[in-house]
């Protein structure tokens, strides 16, 4: 699997404040994305979940700052994300009220700073410690302040959570913020310049230094970096952008609940930058976006979900641990060296043994659910335009039979596969070298 | 007090539990002064290494480096102050490629401590002396390469880089041709002769060859305890050295082969 590791971006020669060509395509795809993705999906439902989408990047990107650049595993992301949720809640409500006049533009920002100062606390004591402690801090931090947030209800509101307004002061150019869709184009600017400015940070001494404490903390000690300062300072910047997030979802919304700031939304972050790639810069946007697509779409398709989410998951650690990112990548590489014709249909032959293993595990995991949720009104239910029965055996035994025998098959190419696979990569190793002598 | 010498001990003494590793080390090492530091297994080596370097604190004792009392300070601290050193297990950033390696290895010496409102690629400076690294461990055909794809050999020579990058005026090397073969040891020697030029050099070394060939002056150390430290002809001579450590055959062979070595590259 060496072949995910992250390619080292080329140090291009370039006047400075120049983006170089390549860069400058992808930079400006992203925002006509974030600019015409409204256009094209139009309904209410759609412009919310872009929001959301909006929100889950930036979040999940300033995750990565610890997971994939520090390598911080930390199980409490949600902690700072949250906190300024509330923060920017109330500065919305004082908004409101008159009694903290500021833009509603700016709400975000302040989220933004509320982060940071938490990330000074309390990152202070989490950055002390690297590795299983600093994982170990997170958690307990994550469950002090989710306790905490019960316990204080003048400022987290108790269990009905804290409500504002967003449509306060006076409209700026006729915007009132009130429609969703000019919510969404607010935060799509946040969403553009968190990015942006995140990527920018990988590029920099500090950025590269947290890069290097991830690789081998020990060296930088002796090459004249404090770790705990790196991971300190990287902490803070994480945190303010993870308020960023905060401070967006505050306005999205217009209500906060102790949930933003508890385990399960930190362990989200984790998950999704994890399935999206944390060892490429824009895995984590796919994960926000799979993120906010699995909680909307997915969650209406079955009950079982969750526990669907759970063996993807649980596939790709052992099967991709550099995420989706890290699929893309390899295969881009394979498809530069125009090999990927020999690998189609392998795909092609993964895709249906998958589905079928698919279908033969979501029969059984929709008839236990069922049984446990709705056989009291009819044993039968209806599966891809089968009727199960929940009473009768041949629907259990043809489930598991499919399943089983989808899985075979799987594993049969899977292994085939592999090898096929291992095959290019020594022969694109070969050509690479190759090129390298002649050079 | 600044005494001229770039690393003194004093007295210096670790004990791991109720086991005294080092047991009253003196040493004095000029300016400039390349000196080796042999002595059988377990005699401490490395262990005054970690000492210098500040990976570990000793128990008691001293160390001076450039006038300047170091044995509290912590690692990043004492190569502030100009003190380098590469381990015996190579210990590299893996997924980083050797120039971003390099780099990493420049951007304190510049300067650039914790910045993150500058870009890498505006900074002059450091991807000059980057490149200029890279040119000197001989690894330009590899400068992409992330450091964890490298031959053994060029992880060697890459450790050796990122320990000089910063410019360190005391550079302390661990066993630096462990595991390598006669040939690349040859080269290997040569290169950090080259990289050294003009900077104080401590080294732990087992092969006699490189011993002889390279060092001004051995130390040698013995159950914790430096027992002689003198030119190399003189340590060869010393009565208790050769009881001790120089006494074998093949030390006399390889120290012998090392002799010729040095006339042939003289001549």
């Amino acid at each position: 699997m060496d072949a995910t590791a992250p390619a080292a971006q080329p140090v291009v020669v370039r006047p400075p404040g120049r983006l170089p060509p390549g860069r400058l395509l992808v930079w400006g795809g992203f925002a006509a994305a974030l600019l015409i993705a409204p256009l094209i999906f139009t309904s209410s439902l759609a412009v919310t979940m872009l929001s959301q989408i909006g929100i889950a990047i930036v979040a999940c990107l300033s995750y990565n700052m610890l997971l994939g650049q520090g390598g911080m595993l930390s199980f409490g992301h949600a902690v700072y994300s949250g906190l300024a949720t509330f923060v920017a809640i109330h500065a919305l409500i004082g908004a409101g009220d008159g009694s903290f006049p500021v833009p509603v533009t700016l709400i975000p920002l302040i989220g933004g700073f509320a982060g940071m100062f938490f990330a000074v606390i309390l990152g202070y004591v989490t950055t002390k410690k690297a590795g299983t402690p600093f994982a170990m801090i997170t958690l307990g931090l994550g469950e002090l302040v989710f306790a905490m947030s019960l316990m204080i209800p003048e400022f987290f509101g108790g269990e009905g959570g804290v409500t504002a307004n967003r449509v306060v002061g006076k409209p700026l150019f006729g915007l009132t913020f009130g429609p969703p869709l000019q919510v969404y184009y607010l935060l799509a600017v946040y969403t553009f310049i968190c990015t942006a400015a995140m990527f920018a940070f990988t590029r920099t001494p500090l950025g590269r230094m947290l890069n290097a404490v991830r690789d081998n903390p020990e060296r930088v000690e002796f090459i004249g970096y404090s770790t705990q300062r790196v991971r300190y300072i990287s902490f803070i910047l994480a945190g303010f952008f993870a308020g960023i997030a905060g401070g967006m979802y505050a306005l999205n919304f217009e209500i906060a609940t102790a949930e933003v700031v508890g385990a399960g939304r930190s362990g989200l972050y984790l998950l999704f930058t994890f399935l999206g790639g944390a060892t490429f810069f824009f895995g984590p946007i796919i994960g926000a976006v799979l993120m906010v697509v699995s909680f909307t779409l997915f969650s209406e398709l079955t009950k079982g979900w969750q526990l669907y989410l759970g063996l993807v998951f649980l596939f790709m650690v052992m099967y991709a641990p550099g995420g989706i990112a890290s699929l893309i990548m390899m295969n881009l590489r394979v498809g530069a060296y125009k090999k990927l014709g020999r690998l189609i249909p392998w795909y092609t032959a993964l895709a249906v043994t998958a589905l079928v293993m698919l279908a033969g595990g979501a029969a059984l995991i929709e008839l236990v659910y069922h049984l446990q949720l709705g056989e009291s009104l009819d044993p039968k239910l209806k599966f891809f335009g089968l009727t199960l029965d929940t009473k009768s055996a041949m629907s259990w035994l043809g489930a598991a039979a499919v399943a089983l025998i989808g899985f075979a098959m799987f594993d049969f190419v899977r292994r085939r596969f592999a090898r096929v696979w291992g095959t290019i990569q020594g022969e694109i190793e070969a050509l690479t070298a190759r090129s390298r002598e002649a050079r | 007090m600044t005494t001229g010498y770039a690393i003194e001990l004093k007295d210096l003494r670790k004990s791991f539990g109720n086991t005294e590793i080092i047991r009253g080390a003196n040493l004095a090492v000029q300016q400039g002064e390349r000196v080796a530091i042999i002595g059988p297994n377990g005699a401490g080596k490395s262990t005054l290494f970690n000492l210098i370097s500040g990976r570990f604190g000793p128990t008691s004792g001293e160390i001076v480096l450039n006038g300047k009392r170091i044995e509290n300070l912590r690692p990043y601290e004492i190569a502030r102050l100009g003190l380098a050193r590469s381990f015996q297990i190579t210990n590299i950033f893996g997924r980083l490629s050797v120039f971003e390696n390099l780099r990493c290895g420049v951007l304190w010496a510049l300067g650039y401590k914790y910045a993150f409102w500058k870009f890498l690629a505006d900074l002059r400076d450091a991807n000059e002396r980057a490149e200029a690294l890279l040119h000197m461990i001989k690894l330009d055909a590899k400068r992409e390469t992330l450091a964890m794809n490298l031959t053994y050999a060029e992880q060697r020579a890459l450790e050796i880089g990122v320990t000089i990058a910063g410019g360190a005026n005391v550079v302390l090397l661990d066993e630096p041709t462990a595991g390598m073969s006669k040939s690349e040891t040859a080269r290997f020697i040569d290169l950090i002769r080259e990289v050294t030029v003009g900077k104080t050099l401590l080294t732990v070394e087992h092969d006699m060859g490189v011993v002889f060939g390279l060092a001004d002056k051995i130390a040698v150390l013995v159950y914790g305890e430096v027992i002689a430290f003198d030119v190399p002809d003189a340590v060869r001579a010393n009565a208790r050295v050769q009881e001790a450590y120089l006494g074998s055959v093949l030390a006399d062979a390889q120290a012998a082969e090392a002799g010729a070595r040095s006339t042939a590259a003289g001549a």
